[in-house]
């Protein structure tokens, strides 16, 4: 059969597996001509950027202008944490306030070389959001906001107490920045911001588009999937925090050799949170959202300060009004942000043509254990709700090369003895052991970097991302590429092979074709079978399936037994829960039944359903 | 520090922390019911309390024409949803409440200003007027994107807070006001004394509290609101307006947050912008609570309340610094007791 090129969207043969791997993956080649105009429209933005100062406009504008810069600097950290990451920061304009007082104490009070003050700016920052990030990241909710306030007011109030720091007049006399003797200042400092800004746009979309990008865009909503994918969340929440405050850190040095005095005010918990309203207001998810909130926001606030007192008068404080009500009647409208109707007008992106040619990953194992090997032993395991015992003392054992099936009726503690053996849940008494190890104990993570690779019985994709990349997230645990690599594009090869992996699984499951569809936007069908896709990228020992076959049609159904025996061939272990007696009869070598939390019975399909239990447990008694 | 000086700061710590626990409840409440940080929480008080230093003075309060102004945009918004779904059946009611009510208030108010009611009078007044100002507010600002994220939802309540702050500046002015103390003198030995309006805040924010807990635990509306607020799909399956809990926790706020005001307003001296740092402090009060329990949250909010008080005596100029950086320790030791909290957002 045919993998799908030229398939009409749909076909029945699109829905199939054949289970072969092809040699090579097949994707559609991406037209030229988005890419074109991409890099028309950036080359002129770079050129706006360098003619604006040189333009017969007042300086005003061009100050205005750096400051623009600056905020979009902060703002583009919140994309990555608060839009991407789902981490929402009030603390930001404190890390902005911390580059800034430090440089400027330095040059100011010791005459220290400012650039030698970014370096110390940076790592002071830096240092506080490890520490910010240690207390509060490891949970999740709303303990990260609450620390952000906390710190912005205590780092504020800070500020304005400490004699040594100019109380609430701040420090005055900041030296311009020099570069070979040269003071940097006016129409130079405008270009160095930019230049930082675009700098930082393309570090952000980089790393986005990379292993840690992936592991990042997973964290919002899809944190417990991440774990189970091998991916340590409260580390790659701690990067995206300390990539955004290191951000911020850079504006904060820029911002006080700009402006060359520094105070208090300019770092509250007010001006934190207009950061956000700037990310918010130009689309939290999109990198140029943060520019154009940035643009606008600073454009807005300076009209006001010029318009109102014309309008109404100087009597009260008519813009903070104004601006409120703009606020609130924007977000009623969109929501998304403005950058959403920029982007709804542009068609997405293609992203470059994968490699053909990639080497592939090596395999987790050098040998698969040979048939009939005992991989995974469950032995008397319980778990315990309060007084209900969902799971009572169940024992089973999956062996290289077999097809376990645990099934039941509703409520019979499939699923909780699913949990038990992914480390979703801890079991109250009993073991589970990999090749003799005890592993009950570990959490999801370490049990996925044993060989374990799991599915969900919700489906749980990143629905933002395409097939390939949820695909990609099975792969982790095969890579060793990290953010800074990412940023620079040090992490191509690597990552070339990753996405050569995921691709060749999508292929497996037929399903080539998809691999650039938004994963939300696959029918229910295809989403349990990316998802099969992505344990599979794992080059698992042994495939943890739950409920896989719910909701698929009897077609897409009997190509998924197809698939599963075909995988059985080449060695996997295979572990399913599953409904469907039919799906399961024809296709597993071991059936464990459960009822009550109990097994009652197990052996092969026939003696299964002979057993006068199971017929009890799904017929009722026969009087 | 002698016990005399240590009572008159414990004393200070548990009134203003009741202060502080009030607004943690009315944060939680909102929070839970609606999805919504209520930033303009602090607003609420600073308004009570600035209403009825206004009435004091005889003049007629702005919060009247912010009043007038909100039920007739609620009103046109009304007019304007029912006309697009073609639905007028409901549209009389929902006119009645949002729009006769409020112009009635604002009426009886400006009427009342210049005749020198009791104090006691006056200050029902004043919660009379902010009240109607917290479903008003959410039939205009919240209830079309109900549905947006926490986050946008979040930047809403920024603008909210600086369309009521700037208000605030333009109907009170920039000058601080401070209202005569409802009870005068005080209780105890010579060692420790009690002041009356102590003794008001602290009794009046308890018996507010338990009327809340008897409200939420006994009639059919709390529960409507404690089912909105743990299963908005579910409550709304069993046909509980998620609208009307919201318009409802709303109006909770306005009147606790007014209540607050007017309950601070002889202590302190109370400006228009006064109101977000007090309800900051209530919103970390509460969040040291888990933004999930009454109880918790009014200890979480007594306690910076306290903490507050000796701070300011032992180091006055690090007053905030104090309490705003103990809340590290205190999540740190959260974070250490509840390692895998995950609450997850789709």
């Amino acid at each position: 059969m045919s993998l799908g090129r030229g398939d009409p969207v749909g076909s029945a043969a699109e829905l199939g597996f054949d289970g072969l791997p092809p040699n090579a993956a097949p994707v559609p080649a991406p037209s030229w001509r988005p890419w074109l105009r991409d890099r028309i429209a950036l080359a002129a933005l770079v050129l706006a950027l360098v003619v604006l100062p040189l333009a017969p406009v007042s300086p005003y504008w061009v100050t205005l202008g750096s400051y623009v810069g600056l905020y979009a600097l902060v703002a583009l950290g919140l994309v990555l944490i608060t839009g991407v990451a789902g981490l929402t920061s009030f603390g930001q304009a404190a890390f902005v306030g911390i580059g800034a007082y430090t440089t400027a104490y330095l040059s100011t009070v010791h005459g220290v070389d400012p650039w030698f003050g970014l370096l110390a700016g940076v790592a002071l920052t830096g240092a506080s959001a490890l520490l910010i990030g240690a207390i509060t990241l490891r949970m999740s909710g709303h303990y990260l906001p609450l620390a952000t306030i906390a710190w912005a007011m205590a780092i504020y109030y800070l500020f304005g107490t400490l004699p040594w720091l100019g109380r609430h007049d701040g420090l005055q006399g900041i030296p311009p920045l020099r570069l070979a003797g040269v003071p940097i200042v006016g129409d130079a400092m405008f270009w160095l911001i930019w230049a930082v800004v675009l700098a930082a746009v393309a570090a952000l979309s980089n790393l986005l588009d990379s292993r840690s990008g992936r592991a990042i865009r997973a964290l919002k909503g899809r944190a417990a999937m991440a774990e189970a994918m091998g991916i340590d969340t409260t580390a790659h929440k701690t990067a995206a925090f300390l990539t955004a405050a290191v951000l911020a850190a850079v504006a904060g040095w820029l911002y006080a050799h700009l402006q060359r005095t520094v105070n208090p005010g300019s770092f509250s918990l007010n001006v934190g949170i207009e950061f956000l309203i700037m990310a918010v207001v130009g689309g939290v998810g999109h990198l140029w959202g943060a520019v154009l909130g940035a643009v606008l926001l600073t454009l807005l606030k300076d009209q006001l300060q010029v318009l109102l007192p014309k309008l109404l008068g100087t009597q009260g404080n008519f813009e903070i009004v104004v601006f409120g009500a703009l606020l609130v009647l924007l977000l009623q409208f969109a929501r998304g942000g403005l950058w959403s109707f920029v982007a709804a007008r542009v068609p997405q992106r293609p992203r470059a043509p994968l490699p053909a040619t990639a080497d592939a990953l090596p395999p987790r194992r050098a040998t698969q254990p040979p048939a009939g090997d005992p991989l995974l032993e469950v032995s008397a395991v319980r778990k315990e709700f309060g007084g209900l015992v969902a799971v009572k003392d169940v024992s089973f054992r999956v062996r290289a090369g077999e097809i376990v099936a645990l099934i039941g009726p509703n409520g019979a503690g499939k699923s909780t003895c699913f949990n038990l053996i992914t480390g979703v849940l801890p079991a109250t008494s009993g073991q589970v052991l990999h090749h003799g190890r005890r592993i009950e104990r570990l959490d999801a993570r370490r049990i996925a970097a044993l060989g374990l690779a799991r599915t969900f019985q919700h489906v749980q994709l990143v629905p933002t991302m395409s097939a390939l990349d949820n695909v990609a997230l099975g792969a982790h645990l095969r890579a060793r590429t990290g953010v800074l690599a990412a940023m620079l594009r040090l992490d191509r090869r690597a990552e070339a092979r990753l996405l050569a992996e995921a691709m060749r699984q999508l292929a497996r499951v037929g399903l080539a074709s998809q691999a650039r569809q938004e994963a939300g936007s696959l029918p229910l069908g295809q989403q349990r079978i990316v998802e099969i896709a992505r344990g599979l990228a794992a080059d698992p020992e042994l495939l943890l399936l739950d409920e896989p076959a719910a909701g698929l049609r009897l077609r897409e159904k009997q190509a998924l037994a197809g698939l599963l025996r075909t995988l059985r061939s080449e060695g996997t272990a295979i572990l399913l829960v599953e409904h469907d007696m039919e799906f399961v009869m024809g296709l597993a070598d071991h059936v464990v039944v459960m009822e009550h939390g109990e097994k009652i019975a197990e052996g092969t399909p026939a003696q299964v359903q002979r057993d006068p239990a199971v017929i009890q447990a799904y017929l009722g008694s026969v009087e | 520090m002698d016990v005399t000086i240590a009572a008159i700061l414990l004393q200070d710590g548990i009134t203003t922390g009741a202060i502080y626990a009030l607004m943690a409840l009315v944060t939680v409440l909102v929070f839970t019911v609606t999805r919504v940080i209520l930033v303009p929480a602090g607003e609420f008080v600073a308004f009570g309390a600035l209403t009825l230093a206004t009435l004091q003075r005889g003049g007629v309060p702005g919060t009247v024409k912010l009043l007038v102004a909100a039920a007739l945009i609620a009103g046109a918004i009304e007019v304007a949803s029912a006309a697009r779904r073609g639905q007028f059946a409901a549209l009389p009611r929902a006119l009645a409440g949002l729009v006769a009510v409020p112009l009635l208030i604002a009426a009886t108010v400006a009427w009342a200003a210049s005749r020198q009611w009791p104090l006691a009078a006056q200050g029902l007044l004043a919660l009379a007027a902010v009240t109607p100002l917290g479903p008003l507010l959410y039939r205009i600002a919240y209830q079309p994107i109900a549905e947006a994220t926490v986050l946008v939802l979040l930047i809403v309540s920024v603008g909210v807070h600086f369309v009521l702050m700037g208000l605030g500046l333009y109907f009170f002015g920039a000058e601080g006001w401070r209202t005569p103390a409802f009870v005068q003198g005080s209780i105890g030995t010579d060692a420790v004394t009690i002041s009356g309006q102590s003794l008001v805040v602290v009794a009046v924010s308890a018996l507010l509290m338990l009327a809340l807990a008897v409200f939420f635990s006994r009639t059919l509306r709390g529960k409507a609101l404690r089912a909105t607020a743990v299963n908005r799909v579910g409550a709304r399956l069993m046909g509980i307006s998620t609208t009307y809990a919201g318009m409802l926790a709303f109006g909770l706020a306005a009147f606790v947050g007014a209540l607050s005001g007017v309950l601070v307003a002889p202590i302190a001296t109370v400006y228009y912008d006064s109101g977000f740092l007090i309800g900051l402090k209530g919103f970390v009060g509460a969040i040291l609570g888990g933004l999930v329990s009454y109880p918790l949250a009014t200890v979480g909010a007594l306690a910076v309340g306290v903490l507050e008080s000796f701070s300011s005596f032992w180091a006055s100029d690090y007053k905030e610094i104090i309490v705003f950086t103990l809340v590290l320790p205190a999540l740190l030791y959260r974070s250490l007791r509840h390692p895998h909290r995950e609450e997850e957002e789709a």
